[in-house]
């Protein structure tokens, strides 16, 4: 018996059963489907994260402070509070080589009004001069605030593009005052679009000196008690630099300032790569957490096609053994069924395919979320499916091979 | 002029079932011999061992002791697989219930076996015409597209039995193939293996019914798993016509 014939027989055998032969790939076509999208999905939030990445700037070094180690007003001296303070900031600028640009970030939320109208839970910026160099940002309209009005606390704001156009739509914002937590402050400057980096849109926020986020917004006695303190330290460095020397020289001298041993550090250093890295172990666990879920899906379909396999046994044993009677071998029964569940497998791993490509596509579509259809997981799911098939039919194919004939041709 | 081996011959067969106390000596030492164009019938009580007779004839299943030696061919040793391919090769089957493919047509029913044959393989167009012919010789030309529910049951087993034809069997075993029939039915039936007899076919059949063993040139009486007598019909056995044209009288009075 050929292979072509057995292929007809299969078909022949699933045609007379329609209902049940779809209802049985439904779950192989849902499982195949499940496994495209979800890693289309996961592949979709990689190429979102990894744009983000690159769009924060280059050859950026995050120092960040940690609590952890002593906490606030624990220790004495310049860092009495831990972490990190706006003088560690002046301190990298002025005593470390090769490097293109130091800010700090600390920020706050306000309500900002302007002739009326009021947009509520804006992030306020408080920074440096630096900040459009490190941040890689280009003003649009105006300029950014300098260095005298960061020390002197003066009350000027820059705005986010998408905060401009919202409060000043067509008139020139230059020179007008807008209303940020009851603080009057100046607009001197609109950012060009920028857009969102790794989960931040900086089109919606104002940027203000860090001072005057000190001084004048500080929202509760906690913030003011904590003083001059900074969340982020933002180091560019230059590209022809050896970022590691860098980093070392940093991490002296910020020991040195806090008086911390190396082995005790209260703040901790992170590069671009650094991110990278962990956004990819994150992304890697997420994908695989997916690819368990699809799998299970296609485990539960070829379930499904060894219980269907096993009732046509049964149902079909007097033809099991009409067969066996005229000449075919255990051999020939076991292809028989086998290629039954094999087809059942592959014509739902091609309908599953399908759907999962449409899937992953209306998915892209209609959702916030990014989908990318990878080749690979088309023919992982499809190859998955091929093997279910097989796996799952192999029992059941030899139940029927084993059948005894003359029990099977008495069988009612 | 050399003989041509015997297509069935058996030595001291014996086949057991169970063991300990719950054993059953169903075969207790049958020495048979049938030779090429005869025609036989098996006959005997229920639990006499008939069907366990004819079952290892069939080489559906194998003897427990003694030897069953087809066509000069020992099979008493064979494997499944091996059996299968004797049985695919060299029998050909008639069943009590005809055990045709529902939903498949009588032309499709008669061609299945022949997906089975291994060597000299016909094309599909080749197994087609040849199963038309066999369908033909069994008078069914007209009904070779037709569903077995759409077919009597006399047609049905004309159908089975031109299954039985289509891989050229040297021997053709039939189980009570009258046994759900009519008796008009089943003097057609009869009629036809009568055909094929006369055109060299060698046919055992087990019957209960022995109205129909008499159409049969030899009658083999088997009683509590031994052959208790073995008789000759005579030279020319009884054509089932007469028998046939009664019936049909009957039918159109």
């Amino acid at each position: 018996m050929n292979l072509g014939e057995q292929v007809k027989t299969a078909w022949k055998s699933l045609l007379s059963n329609k209902l049940r032969s779809l209802l049985t790939m439904l779950g192989v076509i849902i499982g195949v489907a499940a496994v495209i999208v979800m890693i289309s999905i996961s592949a979709g939030t990689e190429a979102t994260i990894s744009e983000a990445i690159n769009g924060l700037g280059s050859n950026l070094v995050f120092i960040s402070g940690s609590m952890s180690f002593g906490g606030p007003g624990v220790r004495m001296g310049t860092a009495a509070r831990g972490g990190l303070v706006y003088d560690d900031m002046t301190a990298i600028k002025d005593k470390i080589n090769n490097i293109a640009g130091v800010t700090v970030e600390q920020s706050t939320s306000a309500t900002v009004e302007f002739n009326g109208t009021a947009l509520e839970e804006i992030t306020v910026v408080g920074s440096t001069p630096d900040y459009p160099t490190v941040r890689d940002m280009k003003v649009a309209i105006g300029r950014f605030y300098n260095t005298r009005e960061l020390d002197r606390i003066s009350k000027v704001v820059v705005l986010g593009k998408d905060v401009a156009e919202q409060l000043f739509g067509d008139t020139d914002p230059i020179g007008q005052t807008v209303i940020v937590s009851d603080i009057k402050l100046t607009v001197v400057g609109v950012l060009a679009a920028k857009g969102l980096v790794s989960g931040v849109d900086f089109d919606t926020q104002i940027y203000t000196p860090i001072t005057v986020v000190f001084q004048k917004l500080s929202p509760n006695m906690f913030a003011r008690f904590m003083g001059d303190s900074v969340r982020q330290i933002i180091v560019s460095v230059n590209e022809d630099a050896d970022m590691d020397k860098v980093i070392e020289q940093i991490t002296l001298l910020l020991a040195k300032r806090h008086e911390v041993t190396l082995d005790s550090l209260d703040f901790s250093i992170r590069t671009q790569e650094d991110i990278i890295a962990t956004q990819e172990s994150t992304t890697a666990s997420f994908r695989t957490l997916l690819a368990w879920v699809a799998g299970v899906s296609l485990l539960v379909g070829g379930i499904g096609i060894m219980n269907i396999m096993l009732v046509s046994v049964t149902e079909r044993t007097r033809e099991i053994g009409l067969r066996q009677a005229t000449g075919a071998t255990p051999g020939d029964i076991q292809v028989q069924f086998l290629s039954e569940a094999m087809m059942l497998s592959l014509l739902g791993g091609v309908l599953g395919v399908l759907a999962g490509i449409a899937g992953a596509y209306l998915f892209g579509h209609f959702s916030e979320m990014r989908t990318v259809i990878l080749p690979y997981s088309v023919a992982l799911s499809f190859g998955s499916a091929a093997l279910i098939g097989i796996f799952f039919g192999f029992f059941p194919a030899q139940k029927a091979a084993q059948l005894d004939p003359i029990v099977a041709l008495r069988h009612e | 002029m050399d003989e041509q081996p015997a297509i069935i011959q058996t030595v001291d067969l014996v086949k057991v079932y169970g063991s300990g106390d719950s054993e059953v000596i169903a075969l207790d030492g049958v020495n048979i011999t049938i030779n090429p164009g005869e025609f036989v019938a098996i006959m005997g009580p229920s639990g006499s061992g008939k069907s366990t007779l004819l079952n290892i004839l069939a080489c559906l299943d194998r003897p427990t002791e003694g030897q069953y030696i087809m066509a000069g061919e020992d099979v008493s040793g064979y494997s499944r697989k091996e059996l299968a391919l004797i049985r695919g090769r060299q029998l050909g089957f008639i069943f009590q219930s005809y055990n045709l493919l529902p939903r498949t047509s009588a032309l499709e029913n008669v061609m299945m076996p022949m997906m089975y044959v291994r060597e000299d393989r016909l094309s599909m167009h080749e197994r087609r015409n040849k199963a038309m012919e066999v369908l033909e010789s069994v008078g069914l030309a007209d009904r070779s597209h037709h569903l077995p529910n759409q077919l009597s049951g006399g047609q049905q087993q004309r159908v089975a039995i031109a299954r039985a034809l289509i891989n050229d069997p040297i021997l053709i075993l039939a189980d009570e193939p009258t046994g759900n029939l009519d008796s008009h039915s089943s003097y057609e039936i009869m009629e036809l293996l009568h055909g094929l007899n006369d055109r060299g076919r060698t046919i055992v059949m087990v019957t209960h019914e022995p109205d129909i063993a008499h159409y049969t040139q030899r009658i083999l009486q088997i009683r509590d798993g031994k052959l208790a007598s073995d008789k000759k019909n005579g030279k020319m056995p009884p054509r089932p016509q007469e028998a046939l044209q009664a019936t049909e009288q009957e039918v159109s009075a």
